[in-house]
């Protein structure tokens, strides 16, 4: 291998005619590209010298094959200069700030020095720009007057002649444009940012056009036998053909108007050649209507050369699938069809420790039957580099030829270390680092636990998966990037892998109050975890029966040593605690690693604020709690299953006492309305400090429509108790919350656009179904019933407008917050803390001096503090410290 | 801060004068202390995370637009 060279210094110019040509390795004349014999026309656009695409042609100026020839550039010969459309802002500029007749710079040697700063002063260096010239003076180096330039987008200029008066505009063409440029001096234009060394500004004017090589532009055989030409290609024949008749009729001495035209439309085709998506030009079409792809379309966007082809590269060793929940793998594994570990492969290299090993994979080949079957192998590569496919045919030989030196390309096998992503990326959880389970099936499995760092759900979502292929890149994956390292999330240092919905609910319903269990439902339970024994049994019945609660059974899962006092999410927020009296079992107590009281939900295990998963990572390191993690989901699993869990339409069925209340509070809370209303029409109202009389009446509503929702929710509440599913994930914290429970029970409520009663519809009312004017509940929105009892038409109406609302909010800002990330992720991609603890550029520019100026990693941290002062000391004195 | 202390700024971090974060001279809070360019001012904040925190700019002109 070469030695890799460093980029000393890069230089942007522009081309000079005299370098077009120099480079160029054949003047192009002719539009046609082959000929009937389908050969390269000489001096035509597929010219043999500008590189070759057939295969079995040679490129006449390097002799070599159609693979290796990198392609040369040729040249058009333009009968008129014309204006690149890249440069036009910097040709306006030139032609404002220089004088129309001598083509010096409109300011004195003294102005120049009064913006740019004395010569060698070592904070020289600014730039005359367009807004230090004084407009319509005076050349003070020839004393002419100047006129003002128009520019006219795509590519116009005129100036203004001001004559009695009138204002007449004269067109200039690109020739006397050029005219103009060539002129200024070089000094002069060192003042205006612009190195006269490598970018003269007549330059921005194409006197000649480079034709980029064939291999830049291939043509592609249709399957018909019809060759179809590349869109810059097509472009290009455009300019030569008008380029040609353009000459043509300049030999012939043809009128001026006809010129005009002509030059009119070469500038319009090599405009559109540069750039096909000019303002106020309109696009270049293909014979069927769609706009060509020119030079500037390949380069712009996301599908562009730097944001599609460079940055965003297509990769080998990698695969992508549907992801399905798989709750019996451990949360750093992940299950892998056995298609897709046939397919993808590992180099090991071949030593006379393995060597047996691996001509053990080369003799099972590249069909694996079964999941159960040991692992083969798709490729062998010899010491000098030729890979060999296995097939069959040729496993025996192989397997005999293979010594140290060698290397086998083996299929994926269990434990291998794979790297993990879901799109979008948008924090370092989005790839993690799993250990391979071959499975049958076609999708990856995954344990639901660790959705929430991907943000995964089922219902569709694909995944991608990457093979490490070096040792150094597995060590990395296994210690930086393995989904343990990352229980711990770097944003809030609190955890973000954990318990989800049904692991919720399940220990939650497991953990509540205190419930006995017999010997085989103990067994039932705890029989997917790593136990040798039980513990003591709590009681024993008079059968002689053991029995035990459901805290010593979750207490099996705790470390020995843990001690926790927290309070869980079924927390009420009672004025004063009742501790261990507590009436909805909320105040957890964790001694030494039994749990004596509370229930544990979504505090204690959840995926974003898990307590005890938090101390356990912080007390026995990302290893104990990964199993935790693994026990716990197991655990609570089972304890959903014990009893079951399910939520049907009659969960939210009241009895009729409750109808009977929930109907009298809306219909008080709308007599309310009304009563407000007319206090309002009779002008009683007191409006509130700094609100119209509209507005406060509009405030009242809202609060008294919802108290009205509020109050039904309670009673429909008070019905439903923790035998209902719905309050009982509500309640642990699983999913929803009581609100949802209203909106299905008791009823709706005020559907709002921007936070207001809905005001919009026809002339003075929302929907025909309304007098006009009307302020009441109803024909603003409010909706009496449930999703239970169903909508009224205007209701459902209502709701569609408040969902609408819902919608167009989630997509503006994803949008938005993804262009956002995109700006940061590149204005921050190349800080790195250093090892003093600095936060530095690239050039070791200092950002930070000490990174977060108390150089903690978040990740590591307490939820940002550094030390959990408060936890150890709990921990230690086994207590409560306010 | 004077010539002795940039000094030994720059010598425990490793760095040059240039590759210190920079502040204009038209700043408020550097006309304020009448701050000069070329100068090296020492900020003392309270901080959230590490209760005082210190940070150092380089007063630098101001370019144009």
């Amino acid at each position: 291998m070469t030695s890799p060279k460093r980029v000393g210094r890069i230089e942007f110019g522009l081309f000079s005619p005299k370098e077009i040509r120099k480079m160029s390795v054949r003047k192009i004349i002719w539009a046609d590209t082959y000929d009937d014999d389908g050969f390269p026309y000489p001096q035509g656009l597929m010219d043999l010298n500008l590189g070759v695409i057939d295969p079995g042609l040679r490129c006449k100026t390097c002799d070599q094959k159609a693979a290796d020839c990198p392609g040369h550039f040729g040249h058009i010969e333009l009968a008129k200069p014309v204006i690149h459309v890249g440069y036009t802002r910097l040709i306006r500029k030139l032609l404002r700030v220089t004088c129309r007749s001598c083509s010096r710079l409109l300011m004195t040697a003294e102005e120049v020095e009064k913006v740019v700063g004395p010569e060698d002063s070592e904070l020289a260096g600014d730039i005359v720009s367009e807004k230090d010239i004084k407009k319509e003076r005076v050349c003070p180096h020839c004393g002419e007057q100047q006129l003002k330039i128009n520019f006219e987008k795509p590519t116009t200029f005129s100036e203004v002649f001001v004559e009695d008066g009138r204002k007449t505009e004269h067109k200039l063409t690109p020739a006397d444009i050029r005219a103009r440029l060539e002129k200024i001096p070089d000094d002069d234009l060192r003042v205006m940012g612009v190195n006269p060394d490598v970018a003269r500004p007549e330059w921005t004017i194409l006197t000649v056009l480079p034709v980029p090589p064939v291999t830049m532009r291939p043509s592609i055989i249709l399957e018909n036998g019809q060759r179809s030409e590349d869109d810059l290609t097509h472009k290009l024949v455009d300019i030569i053909r008008i380029n040609q008749r353009f000459k043509e009729n300049q030999d012939a001495g043809a009128p001026q108007l006809i010129i005009e035209d002509l030059w009119e439309l070469l500038q319009y085709h090599v405009t559109t050649y540069l750039d096909n998506e000019v303002a106020g030009c309109p696009p270049a079409r293909h014979r069927s209507g769609r706009p060509l792809k020119t030079l500037s379309q390949r380069l712009k966007g996301k599908e562009g050369r730097f944001r599609g082809s460079l940055s965003g590269k297509r990769v080998n060793f990698s695969a992508r699938t549907v992801i399905s929940p798989d709750p019996n793998l451990s949360i750093g594994e992940v299950g892998i069809p056995l298609a897709i570990a046939n397919e993808m492969t590992l180099p090991i290299r071949v030593t006379q420790f393995n060597l047996e090993e691996m001509r053990q994979y080369v003799l099972n080949g590249p069909e694996r039957p079964t999941t159960r079957s040991p692992c083969g192998a798709n490729y062998a590569i010899r010491p000098d580099n030729r890979r060999m496919r296995l097939s069959d045919a040729n496993l025996e030989t192989v397997a005999e030829m293979i010594e140290p030196g060698w290397t086998v390309e083996r299929q994926l096998k269990d434990a291998d270390i794979v790297l993990f992503n879901r799109q979008p990326s948008l924090h370092r959880m989005s790839i993690m680092a799993h250990r391979v389970i071959v499975m049958d099936g076609k999708t990856f499995r995954l344990n639901p636990a660790v959705c929430p760092p991907y943000n995964a759900d089922f219902d569709g979502d694909e995944m991608n998966l990457h093979i490490p292929q070096t040792e150094e890149a597995r060590a990395e994956a296994e210690i930086l990037v393995s989904v343990q390292a990352n229980i711990l999330s770097p944003r809030t240092g609190g955890p973000i892998i954990g318990g989800i919905h049904d692991h919720i609910s399940g220990i939650f319903l497991l953990t509540h109050r205190i419930r006995h269990f017999s010997k085989e439902e103990t067994l039932y339970l705890t029989q997917h975890l790593p136990l040798d024994h039980l513990p003591e049994p709590d009681k024993i019945d008079a059968a002689g029966n053991p029995f035990w609660t459901n805290k010593q059974v979750f207490s099996l899962i705790l470390p020995e040593d843990l001690n926790m006092l927290f309070h869980a999410s079924s927390c009420q927020n009672c004025e004063t605690c009742r501790r261990e009296m507590c009436e909805n079992d909320a105040f957890v107590q964790i001694v030494d690693g039994n749990l004596i009281t509370g229930t544990i939900d979504k505090k204690g295990i959840g995926a974003f604020d898990g307590q005890i998963l938090h101390r356990i990572i912080r007390q026995h390191g990302m290893k104990q709690a990964a199993q935790f993690i693994d026990d716990v989901t197991k655990l609570s699993i089972r304890g959903i299953m014990l009893e079951g869990f399910s939520f049907g339409i009659d969960d939210e069925d009241l009895t009729r006492n409750e109808y009977g209340q929930i109907d009298e509070a809306l219909k008080g809370a709308i007599g309310d309305v009304e009563r407000r209303i007319k206090i309002f029409n009779e002008g009683q109202l007191e409006p509130m400090p700094g609100r119209t009389l509209e507005e406060t009446l509009e405030m009242q509503i809202m609060q008294v429509l919802g108290k009205a929702r509020d109050r039904t929710g309670e009673i429909a509440g008070r019905h439903l108790g923790m035998d209902n599913s719905a309050v009982v994930m509500a309640v642990s914290g699983a999913r929803g919350s009581m609100l949802n429970l209203t909106q299905m029970a008791g009823c709706l409520g005020q559907q709002s656009v921007r936070g207001e009663r809905i005001m919009r519809g026809y002339e003075d009312r929302t929907l025909p179904h309304f007098r006009r004017n009307e302020r009441g509940a109803e024909a603003h929105g409010f909706i009496a019933s449930s999703y239970k009892s169903g909508l009224s038409p205007t209701e459902f109406f209502f709701h569609a407008i408040g969902g609408r609302e819902g919608l167009v909010d989630t997509a503006v800002r994803t949008s938005q917050s993804g262009y956002l990330q995109r700006r940061m992720i590149n204005a921050l991609q190349d800080l790195k803390v250093a090892y003093d603890g600095t936060v530095r550029t690239t050039g070791g520019r200092i950002i930070q001096f000490c990174y977060g100026e108390d150089g903690t990693d978040p990740g590591k941290s307490s939820y940002g503090a550094p030390v959990d002062v408060k936890g150890i000391v709990e921990s230690v004195l086994k207590e409560e410290v306010k | 801060m004077d010539e002795e202390e940039v000094a030994d700024l720059l010598a425990t971090y490793h760095i040059s004068l240039e590759q210190l974060p920079k502040v204009y001279h038209d700043d408020p809070a550097v006309r304020a202390i009448g701050g000069d360019v070329g100068n090296v001012i020492r900020i003392t904040r309270d901080s959230r995370t590490a209760g005082r925190a210190e940070a150092y700019r380089l007063v630098m002109k101001r370019p144009k637009k």
